[in-house]
């Protein structure tokens, strides 16, 4: 009897793990771990470089702590809620509070929904690299010129508010979801909330003192290129992650992901050539952005030759973007966050609809939707976000003044955020 | 005893500083500084908008001289500066009441 119970026990303990292997795909699980650590990345050092660059000398590490700040306030706040209001229960807009603190969330436990070969342990943090860097976008907007108390409130307050809901709709099976909207990796969950938030963020701020002109150009360059190539290559586990497998749609997502970036870079670098005479190196590496937030949502469906278009369309159509708001409507949307992201998310959203339908440019394409019927879709899922964003982020910055203010006074402005809100300095004089 | 300041092209420098020497002068300060003159500024471009920087980097050189060589040193001075194009700079004399050597508190002529 006792040989027997040995035996059972033996039995289960050498079984049990079996079970679980054989549902879960280590291939697959190996690439989204790798594509997690491009995803984070991104925003460290990649996102950081980029926007530290653009600023100026006297404002460089508030861009990278305010960068790094929330790359660690997310995560928590990705634990006690975020992770589950976006991706348990079944409610139009948030989740539900099944899994608060990861209490469902178990070492053998499989990942839910759509990525059925993972760990669902990979799964939370794969999401929430993707949660840290859409607050991170957004601080383009604000640069410069936000105290940085504020700066964390309002961060937290926006995670809440706009980034987990646009989850929960798009990916967590809300109501775009249910509509059918198409998003891959984040065209509206990403790009169109930070775009639309830095909008919004940037009107109430007010522009930074000496705006428009000559004194708010860029204090270095090779740090701005240095950024943008860190997110060239963490775009590659954005895109190309969201795929879930690793398997054709990977392949399919991180090739057109790199023609996009490539053609985005160049047609912005012709753009801006043909207007001021000379191509630029910020331009090159903002055109290169433009493509990759642009091919995003579309990176699941369409083809290589879908990819040239829209890089095209991105490089231009952000260019001009890029003028219209700062030069005609005069709004300090500081780092170019809505002309770049927002427009380009956006567009990639609308443009899936016939780029990634089967039948137009249909090589390599894998969606089987109607084109124009899915255009009403993806229009309806663009009218919620913006409409969403707008209101909810304009409540999280107004929430956030009536409990400490937003921007530091003229003097402490000139004198930089280093070292009022850090008593730091970048550098050495 | 003269001070002579000079402004010139930071890219000047160095052929303007082997020319010194070969005349013989004994020191020279040298800054970095920023301003403008007939060249006026440069034009920056940021994604798409261009902007003027009001000021342009140059260097400018302080020497302290005896009245009999200042004219020569400006002469060694405005030969090797030139380039013949706008913003070449320009040089200042001016008269200087004393001078003092720290170390041995030596003046005038014997501190140069």
């Amino acid at each position: 009897m006792k040989l027997l119970n040995l035996c059972l026990i033996l039995l289960t303990t050498v079984s049990s793990p079996t079970i679980f292997a054989s549902e879960i795909n280590s291939g697959d699980t190996a690439w989204i771990l790798t594509s997690t650590a491009l995803v984070l990345l991104m925003t460290l050092p990649g996102l950081a470089l980029f926007y530290g660059g653009l600023v100026r000398t006297k404002n460089v590490l508030s861009v990278l702590m305010q960068c790094f700040a929330i790359a660690c306030i997310v995560p928590v706040l990705w634990v006690l809620y975020g992770y589950s209001l976006s991706f348990y229960g079944e409610g139009n807009f948030f989740g539900n509070g099944d899994a608060l603190f990861l209490t469902n969330v178990a070492r053998d436990g499989l990942s839910v929904g759509y990525a059925t070969s993972i760990p669902e342990s990979l799964f939370v943090i794969f999401q929430m690299t993707f949660a840290i860097i859409t607050p991170a976008l957004v601080v383009g907007a604000f640069a410069e010129r936000m105290k940085f108390p504020a700066m964390c409130l309002f961060s937290a307050l926006w995670l809440t508010l706009v980034y987990i809901p646009a989850c929960h709709m798009v990916w967590g099976g809300g109501l775009l979801a249910d509509w059918g909207v198409v998003d891959l990796a984040g065209g509206l969950v990403v790009h169109a909330t930070c775009g639309v938030a830095a909008l919004v963020v940037a009107m109430v701020l007010g522009p930074r003192k000496g705006f428009p002109g000559p004194s708010l150009v860029p204090h270095n360059r090779p740090m701005v290129v240095m950024g943008a190539a860190f997110l060239w290559v963490g775009w590659f586990g954005f895109n190309a992650g969201s795929a879930w497998t690793a398997g054709t749609d990977a392949g399919m997502a991180m090739l057109v992901t790199h023609i996009s970036a490539a053609v985005g870079a160049l047609t912005w670098m012709t753009a801006e050539w043909f207007k001021t005479g000379k191509p630029t190196v910020v331009g090159i590496a903002t055109g290169m952005v433009a493509g990759l937030a642009t091919i995003t949502p579309a990176s699941g469906t369409v083809g290589p030759q879908g990819a040239l278009l829209i890089g095209f369309l991105a490089g231009l159509v952000c260019f001009y973007a890029t003028q219209f708001i700062k030069g005609t409507l005069k709004i300090d949307d500081s780092l170019d966050v809505f002309p770049v992201h927002g427009v380009g998310g956006i567009m990639g959203i609308l443009l899936l609809s016939f780029l990634g339908a089967k039948g137009i440019l249909s090589v390599g394409s894998s969606g089987d939707f109607n084109p124009i019927t899915q255009f009403i879709i993806q229009l309806k899922g663009v009218g919620v976000i913006v409409l969403w964003t707008v209101i909810f982020t304009w409540i999280a910055i107004k929430a956030t003044s009536l409990i400490t203010s937003l921007r530091v006074g003229e003097e402490d402005e000139s004198e930089g955020l280093d070292l009022i809100e850090h008593n730091e300095t970048g550098y050495q004089n | 005893m003269k001070l002579i300041s000079a402004i010139i092209k930071p890219f000047k420098l160095e052929e303007v500083r082997q020319a010194l020497i070969e005349f013989g002068v004994e020191g020279l300060t040298i800054s970095e500084v920023k301003g403008f003159g007939r060249q006026k500024g440069h034009t920056e471009l940021y994604r798409g908008a261009e902007y003027t920087i009001d000021t342009l980097p140059k260097i400018k050189l302080e020497i302290l001289a005896d009245d009999n060589d200042a004219p020569s040193i400006v002469d060694v001075i405005s030969k090797s500066a030139n380039t013949e194009k706008i913003g070449d700079g320009k040089i200042f004399i001016t008269s200087v009441d004393d001078v003092i050597r720290i170390r041995t508190g030596e003046t005038g002529g014997d501190a140069i």
